[in-house]
């Protein structure tokens, strides 16, 4: 780059912000505020010592999660006539981008009905260890029968436990997460 | 002028064993505790609680470290040199449990001196002994057989002489103050005035050349784990490792225990003469406190900062001191 008349011209005319530069370092000017600094650094920590720890220890106090935290799944029934919400239409099968919900229809027979619609779900199975916890499922399901849960400490010894059945999908979970209460 | 410590003074042989036990006992009790106490500290420093798993309050975590380093091997590089990689981390240890003897717990009650050793050249002592472990660290990390141990132990070196020197300088004033090198005539000498008031810059002087001697932040090179992989005890571990790291929190008692007797009026302190020693073990915490203070607070040191900081800063600041200091003490 050349420093000609034109380009000298071309930064007089733009706003030159000037470098901001910290005093020279070194000499008794330097060494002061190196002291001054130090004692300012040791205000500061002092300052955390006295606000005290903020650690949330976890296995004992838990963060509480928002009431729309996508969690485990649930599967649900009509809660007055007990029947299964789920028709086993697999849309949610079909939105599932990590492929991991396994659905099998079956007819309901008229004297043993399962659930509300013409078919049930005789195999309902989601593997959570390939689950994203995306909620498409809920999104996709036409008759609500798969809601996101608020539980997440799913940790297993073995990769096949991480397959949940049906049952264990309708199965009342333990509250072990706490919910955020309004506001907070 | 007060005389030197007195040599008439003498205790029967069976209570300078005791006293001797009894001083072993309570500070290797302390010793591990103060692992703790820095741990928590630091924690605390950062928003955190630090270790508080094992035990009540986290207070058996050493005993847990202690027990992983003892049951761990406790091998040796194939050329480190024998002998001198077994003394290197024994030296320090001899080194720090000779300098706890002349650290003065209380004044001579019912013939009974509440100290190891009044030793009449005192402050010397402290001096001469303390250098035996700098062997410690130079032999090991010579005898070791690696090159992050070379260069630790020649940081070490080289940063241990230019603090010695300012560290000396930097006692030399209360020294000429009270008139004697014997630690229990400096305390006595401090009944009216705390040393710490006239000698501020002394103490300064001595609690920063102090913090590079026990190696820690923001002097802490001859470790500094992140560039030299701990140093002189890289090749170290199980518990010729954690002799070491145990030598670091025994001379930071040291330090803290000289500096109290020095300048913050050892065991004087209110109430009956049975308190002493909880005062002086009081005073001592709280310099240990600010020995973790800084160290929660400041980063390390460039290698040139250190040396430029030593023999530039701190050796004129401390012979200005004791310049300024000789001249008061003759007119006065």
């Amino acid at each position: 780059m050349s420093f000609d008349s034109k380009s000298a011209s071309y930064l007089d005319s733009i706003d030159v912000v000037e470098v901001q530069r910290g005093p020279e370092p070194g000499g008794l000017g330097g060494a002061y505020r190196a002291f001054g600094e130090t004692l300012r650094g040791l205000k500061t920590t002092m300052a955390r010592l006295v606000e005290g720890p903020m650690t949330i220890e976890y296995p004992e106090e838990k963060t509480p999660v928002y009431p729309r935290f996508r969690g485990r799944h649930k599967l649900h029934k009509f809660e007055d006539t007990g029947l299964e919400k789920c028709v086993g239409c697999s849309l949610c099968a079909a939105a599932c981008p990590a492929d991991c919900i396994r659905v099998v229809a079956a007819e309901n027979v008229p004297g043993d009905r399962v659930s509300a619609g013409e078919r049930y779900a005789a195999v309902y199975e989601i593997n959570l260890s390939r689950c994203i916890f995306c909620g498409y499922c809920e999104i996709a399901c036409p008759f609500d029968a798969i809601t996101m849960g608020h539980d997440y400490e799913m940790a297993d010894y073995d990769r096949r436990d991480l397959i949940f059945t049906k049952e264990m999908l309708l199965a009342e979970p333990a509250e072990r997460t706490p919910l955020r209460s309004e506001g907070e | 002028m007060l005389p030197l410590a007195d040599t008439n003074f003498a205790e029967a042989t069976w209570i300078m064993v005791a006293k001797s036990v009894v001083i072993f006992a309570v500070i290797f009790g302390i010793l591990p505790l103060l692992t703790v106490l820095e741990r928590k500290l630091i924690g605390r420093f950062q928003h955190r609680y630090g270790p508080n798993r094992v035990g009540p309050y986290g207070l058996m975590q050493p005993l847990a470290d202690v027990g992983k380093l003892i049951s761990k091997e406790s091998f040796k590089p194939e050329n480190a040199v024998s002998t001198l990689f077994v003394l290197g981390p024994l030296l320090p240890v001899l080194a720090g449990v000779l300098s706890l003897a002349i650290i003065p717990w209380g004044d001579v009650q019912n013939g009974v001196g509440f100290y190891g050793i009044d030793v009449p050249i005192g402050i010397l002592y402290f001096f001469a002994v303390g250098s035996i472990a700098f062997y410690g660290l130079l032999l090991g990390g010579w005898s070791s057989g690696s090159k992050y141990s070379l260069l630790g132990a020649m940081r070490s070196a080289a940063q241990l002489i230019s603090y010695e020197v300012s560290m000396g300088l930097a006692l030399l004033g209360v020294i000429m103050m009270s008139g004697s090198l014997s630690l229990v005539s400096i305390v006595h000498s401090q009944g009216e005035l705390w040393y710490i008031l006239p000698q501020f810059v002394g103490f300064l002087i001595f609690m920063l050349a102090g913090f590079a001697e026990t190696n820690r932040t923001p002097f802490d090179m001859p470790e500094a784990d992140a560039e030299l992989v701990q140093g002189f005890m890289t090749e170290y571990g199980g518990m010729r490792f954690g002799s070491f790291l145990l030598v670091e929190y025994m001379e930071i008692l040291v330090v803290s225990g000289i500096a109290a007797a020095m300048f913050l009026g050892g065991w004087m302190g209110p109430g009956p003469s049975f308190l002493d020693p909880i005062w002086m073990l009081a005073k001592m915490l709280a310099l240990v406190f600010i020995f973790i203070w800084v160290r929660a607070t400041l980063p390390r040191l460039r290698y040139d900062q250190l040396m430029s900081l030593g023999w530039k800063v701190l050796l004129p600041l401390a012979t200005l001191n004791v310049l300024v200091t000789a001249v008061l003490v003759v007119v006065t």
